[in-house]
């Protein structure tokens, strides 16, 4: 393999991982604070169609990103109502905003469908421009992708050096605890949803703002799942999640890179090695005592008597 | 920390708990407690189980609030209404089960209690100042390691300093020796004496006597949810603790006819049955018990001393790492619980909700439940109700039960009731070894001798049976032969007539070394 | 309590009143039509005219009924899918993936036994069907029979597989000569029989049957009575030597199973071939009225008829009225909604 078709492949999964990564950032946060968010896949469709929406009316990418941070935002506290305040089942009340979302993105972006934007511009990687043009195009970046790592230690440094992420992990371990060191475990989950929808918006705008740069429906395809199962690869660690995003998203362009050697591997089946991979984290994880998982995640805080 | 008080008591106690009164469904916990907690004290609150002391504790901690009664500070009425209240005020709790984190380190679990943590986190800082603490009361731990890896002896440590750095000035200690090793608990005392003498008031609940008569300054004695008497150190004596714990007359034993155990094989034999009880705190040490057809042995303890871990040995549910348990001269030691039950094995267990029946479903089903081969018709496609009830309904009736209403939830039946289902399923079938814990607990007079002869009857019949109790009288009334749990450990065996209430006390509560001999 | 009277005349059991739940139901129902009338409104519409529409349409003529079942079938059975482990505490997220592999297993029966007659066909893909979704379910419920990792997880991440293993599958091998994603049209053998003109299969059978066999198991079979307990207690069970491990496999894959039934349903009797990404949803929408019906059969017929009404409906709203078929699934939530913010209504059962 050249050092050509490695890089493209770097590129190419840089580009689509970026999206891939704040979701999951986003769902680090849910699920360190105990919830599990199927609806995530729901919340990228609304943030991607609302941010579309913004840009095309407004003209001003940086707008469009802005109003898919919020738009996400607002989706999950609508699943933190459901959740938080009334209790009710975290995976269905996941499944049941999927459904939503799929109506509601679609409501607001089809009149959109085909229109073009002014995307989000893209800039040289700093210290590349002496490299050919060759390499150096395929590292123009726009401001996401910059902001891609940098969001990553932002939210490791938050959920373990701060006070607030001290609380939010108590509460994904074990939120009777937290109630007993004085905090308020539904309040802290509010919270976290929003800083995580928030993340999930912004995936959502560079799908659909800086990289595709349409609306379809249905046009994340999945990627609220694939964050799903990166969380649990990544066992729940924000940085470990930088490398778990390029990992899922590579594997369609080592497809075809192995094709151009001769190797025909089918992309599907490449899609699932990182499916198979963690199961087999999970396996071998699920041996020690020590449970990579939060202890909670997945239980509904009942509350105290 | 708090200022270095001198040594003259102080006049006001620091806490004082005035007519506090909270009932449960069906229970009435507290009723009127008084209570004076004072600065440089360790104030001792001891009593059996379900004496009311870990409700009043957590009414002190603001998990409960109190129906009745007030909590003064220094002397001005105070309102504890959630746990973020109590630390306010600067009361500090470690729980029987810790609060601690597992996935936590030991510095992330004592910031999450800290009363005035930053912002941003400094851990180097704050391990920095548990390593003074802990050096300072001899707290012995490494502040990065990961509590899951700790030793219990360890996470109890932790939870002191989490209430130290908490600056908490009341401690409040729930049975903090349970699950230590013996040197452990000395280490532990010392800390006491050392806090103490720093001016903190210490709150430590136990049902050890020894612990008592080692460490306290002041103790108040529950019983049945009232304060029973409160005694000054001066004052201390284990016959007058004793007494002030265990409300019945504990008169002369009685002389029972019994039937000579046969010297056929007995029906169950423990050797050297040791389990490792991380989880649960009680590892059972050196167990060697064996029960004949035809004799009642009698188990003394104060609950949580490895009764519910011996049940379980013998029922199958315990992975235990040494020792031998045979069944009816067979090795079943690796036998699941199917089939020990099938081989005649009864079980009535010490929380019934929990651990014998299904709470909604009704009590025709529940009665089904450890044998549901015998009423399966088609193949298993249909259930023999019929029969079920034919055969529940002798089940009471044999046992002088009135029956109950059949199709509702079990849920629903109150505590004597449930208990009476219980041991009228369990006796059903004949079992020729019966284990029983707390058999008569919630049940009225009528039921209880109905209960007891039942025992009685399965003896002579040939049975065997392990009767579990905290009450003496029961035991003496019953046992053929006596043995008293202490911390996982056998600590005497006698007959009843070698003995007396007085004695099985002090060794249940840990204060004596035993002298009885075995039959 | 409650004191103890001598009761020997056998009392029916019922469950907290079938009419009282039967309310319960409708009530939401109604709240989220309501709901969702304000939305039409905010957008222009007339809910009134709408309604009209949806009823009629679905209703009012035996084609519009015909197709309700067509959309109600999947769901049948992918609700029993859920339902059948969820007695015993088990949840299966994972029917999606168990309905794909099913329909793949099935796939692979109808092209390359072709030339057998349909007696023999159907009930071997059927078979085929069956075995795969149970297959794919055993991953999780052998993971979690062992204690080594919770079932909601893998089934989950199961489901991420299964299609792309389809996709392998159609594009590689199955694919028919003119289009890379689809396989060709099963022979007429291969296919379940419709009823009458309408695009209703025998599947619907299938599901009902299978509800009331569940229904009917439950209530009187010694089996139904452990698994019962098992959900209830399952320490209690385990004390009482239930053995957990083995209800754990079986029931877990058993509702695979069914979810591959499913997946063979819909392959022979409503596409009538294999193409890559065969489902709308299925499986999920299944787990969803499970959930929501906590488990119970007759809810399920009920709320996968709601579901379908509504789906079905909104299609034929969408072509008479111009209402854009995402309203549709904001309806659909909106009522999903509706119920999961009231989880005092579904008491009494475990979840």
């Amino acid at each position: 393999m050249t050092i050509l078709s490695f890089l493209g492949i770097l590129s190419s999964a840089i580009f689509s991982g970026t999206s891939l990564l704040y979701t999951a950032l986003g769902e680090v946060i849910h699920e360190r604070t105990g919830m599990v968010n199927l609806g995530l896949e729901g919340v990228l469709l609304v943030s991607a169609a609302s941010g579309f929406a913004a840009t095309v009316q407004t003209g001003n990418p940086y707008l469009g990103v802005l109003v898919a941070m919020i738009a996400g935002a607002l989706v999950n506290l609508i699943f933190g109502f459901l959740v938080i305040t009334r209790k009710a089942n975290q995976l269905a009340s996941g499944l049941a905003l999927m459904f939503f979302s799929f109506g509601l993105s679609a409501l607001i972006g089809n009149p959109y469908v085909g229109k073009s934007i002014h995307a989000l511009p893209r800039f040289e990687f700093p210290g590349l421009s002496n490299l050919s043009t060759l390499y150096s195009s395929l590292f123009r970046f726009d401001l996401l992708i910059f902001l891609a790592i940098p969001a990553a230690l932002l939210v490791w440094w938050l959920l373990y050096k701060t006070k607030w992420g001290l609380g939010a992990r108590a509460v994904g371990e074990n939120a009777d605890i937290t109630y007993a060191s004085g905090r308020n475990p539904r309040l802290i989950q509010y919270q976290a949803l929003f800083l995580g929808g928030m993340l999930a918006g912004l995936g959502a705008a560079h799908i659909a703002i800086a990289y595709a740069m349409n609306w379809t429906e249905y046009m994340t395809g999945g990627r609220g799942f694939i964050a799903v199962a990166l969380v649990i690869f990544s066992r729940w660690h924000p940085l470990r999640a930088i490398v778990g995003a390029l990992l899922f998203s590579a594997s369609v362009a080592v497809q075809l890179v192995l094709q151009n050697s001769g190797i025909n591997i089918s992309p599907f089946l490449l899609e699932c090695v990182p499916y198979i991979v963690t199961i087999l984290v999970l396996i071998g994880w699920g041996g020690h005592r020590k449970q990579a998982a939060p202890a909670s995640l997945g239980r509904v805080y009942q509350g105290s008597k | 920390m708090p200022k270095t008080s001198s040594h003259k008591k102080e006049n006001t106690p620091l806490l004082s708990l005035d007519g506090i009164t909270k009932s449960f469904p069906g229970v009435l916990a507290n009723d009127s407690i008084h209570m004076d907690i004072y600065e440089s004290e360790i104030h001792a609150l001891l009593g059996e189980n379900g004496a009311g002391k870990s409700t009043l504790v957590k009414i002190l901690y603001g998990f409960y609030r109190a129906d009745q009664g007030t909590i003064f500070l220094k002397g001005n009425a105070i309102q504890i209404k959630t746990p973020a209240d109590a630390r306010h005020t600067r009361i500090g709790l470690v729980f029987q089960d810790f609060s601690l984190i597992p996935a936590f380190t030991v510095a992330e679990n004592i910031a999450l209690f800290m009363a005035n943590l930053s912002p941003v986190v400094n851990l180097p800082a704050i391990e920095k100042r548990i390593r003074e603490t802990s050096d300072r009361y001899h707290l012995e731990v490494d502040p990065q390691k990961l509590v899951s890896q700790l030793s219990i002896g360890e996470q109890q440590k932790v939870e002191i300093l989490k209430l130290l750095l908490s600056e908490a000035r009341v401690l409040i200690l729930d049975e903090p020796t349970r699950v230590l090793a013996p040197h452990e608990v000395n280490a532990l005392f010392l800390t006491l004496k050392n806090l103490r003498q720093d001016g903190y008031a210490i709150v430590l609940i136990t049902h050890k006597l020894h612990e008592v008569m080692n460490v306290a300054d002041r103790v108040t004695v529950l019983r049945k949810g009232k304060v029973s008497g409160t005694l000054l150190r001066t004052q201390l004596s284990k016959e007058k603790l004793i007494r002030l714990m265990f409300a019945k007359s504990l008169g002369s034993s009685r002389q029972i006819a019994k039937k000579t155990p046969s010297s056929i094989s007995p029906l169950l034999q423990l050797r050297e049955i040791e389990i490792d009880g991380t989880d649960s705190g009680v590892s059972l040490k050196g167990i060697n018990l064996e029960i004949y057809p035809g004799e009642i042995v009698g188990v003394a303890g104060v609950s949580g001393n490895g009764q519910k871990e011996l049940g379980d040995v013998i029922l199958g549910m315990e992975r235990y790492a040494h020792g031998k348990k045979l069944l009816f001269g067979k090795d079943a030691t690796r036998w699941s619980i199917s089939k020990v039950r099938r081989s005649g094995v009864a079980f009535i267990p010490e929380y019934p909700l929990q651990m014998a029946v299904i709470g909604w479903l009704p009590v025709l089903h529940n009665m089904a439940l450890t044998r549901t081969w015998l009423y399966s018709q088609w193949g298993g496609l249909r259930v023999d109700w019929k029969k079920m009830i034919h055969d529940t309904k002798s089940a009471f009736t044999r046992l002088g039960f009135e029956i109950p209403q059949l199709y509702v939830t079990v849920m629903s039946l109150s505590g004597g009731n449930l208990q009476r289902m219980t041991i009228a399923r369990e006796l059903l079938y004949n079992p020729r070894l019966i284990i029983a814990s707390y058999l008569t607990r919630g049940l009225d007079v009528q039921s209880t001798l109905a209960a007891q002869q039942a025992l009685r009857d399965a003896r002579d019949e040939g049975g065997g049976i392990l009767l579990i109790s905290e009450d003496l009288e029961e035991l003496f009334l019953l046992s053929d032969r006596l043995i008293v749990l202490m911390e996982g450990c056998i600590v005497g065996t006698f007959t009843p007539q070698q003995t007396n209430p007085i004695e099985i006390g002090h060794l249940m509560t840990g204060s004596k070394v035993p002298h009885g001999s075995i039959s | 309590m409650a004191p103890l009277a001598e009761t020997t005349q056998k009392k029916k059991f019922i469950p907290p009143g079938i009419i009282q739940t039967l309310f319960h139901y409708l009530t939401m129902v109604v709240m989220s039509f309501l709901l969702f009338a304000f939305i039409l409104l905010v957008i222009g519409k007339n809910p009134i005219q709408s309604y009209r529409g949806i009823f009629s349409s679905t209703l009012g003529s035996l084609y519009g009924l015909s197709e309700l079942v067509v959309a109600m079938t999947p769901i049948l059975l992918t609700g029993l899918a859920v339902a059948i482990p969820s007695r015993i505490m088990l949840i299966n997220v994972g029917a999606e993936g168990q309905l794909y592999i099913g329909a793949a297993f099935a796939t692979w029966g109808a092209l390359n036994f072709s030339s057998l007659p349909a007696g023999l066909l159907i009930p071997l893909m059927m078979l085929l069907g069956i075995l795969g979704g149970a297959l794919w379910a055993f991953i999780p419920a052998y993971l979690k029979s062992i204690g080594l990792v919770n079932e909601t997880i893998t089934s989950l991440l199961m489901n991420s597989i299964a299609p792309k293993v389809i996709g392998f599958l159609v594009f590689g091998f199955w694919h028919s000569a003119m289009d890379t994603n689809k396989t060709a049209r099963f022979v007429p053998a291969a296919r379940l029989p419709t009823f009458f003109d309408t695009r209703v299969s025998l599947g619907v059978v299938f599901g009902l049957v299978l509800l009331i066999i569940f229904w009917l198991f439950m209530k009187t079979s010694r089996w139904g009575l452990e698994m019962k307990a098992i959900g209830g207690n399952p320490q209690a069970s385990l004390r009482n030597g239930i053995p957990l491990k083995v209800y754990t496999i079986i029931v877990f894959c058993t509702g695979g199973a069914v979810a591959g039934l499913a997946g063979m349903v819909q392959a022979s009797g409503y596409y009538g071939l294999m193409l890559t990404n065969f489902s709308i949803g299925w499986g999920f929408m299944g787990f969803l009225i499970s959930w929501l019906v906590a488990g119970d059969p007759f809810g399920i017929i009920l709320m996968s008829f709601i579901i379908s009404l509504i789906f079905s409906g909104g299609n034929l709203l969408q072509i008479t009225s111009g209402v854009p078929y995402s309203i549709i699934n904001i309806l659909l939530a909106l009522t999903l909604f509706v119920v999961l913010a009231k989880p005092s209504i579904i008491r009494g059962k475990k979840s």
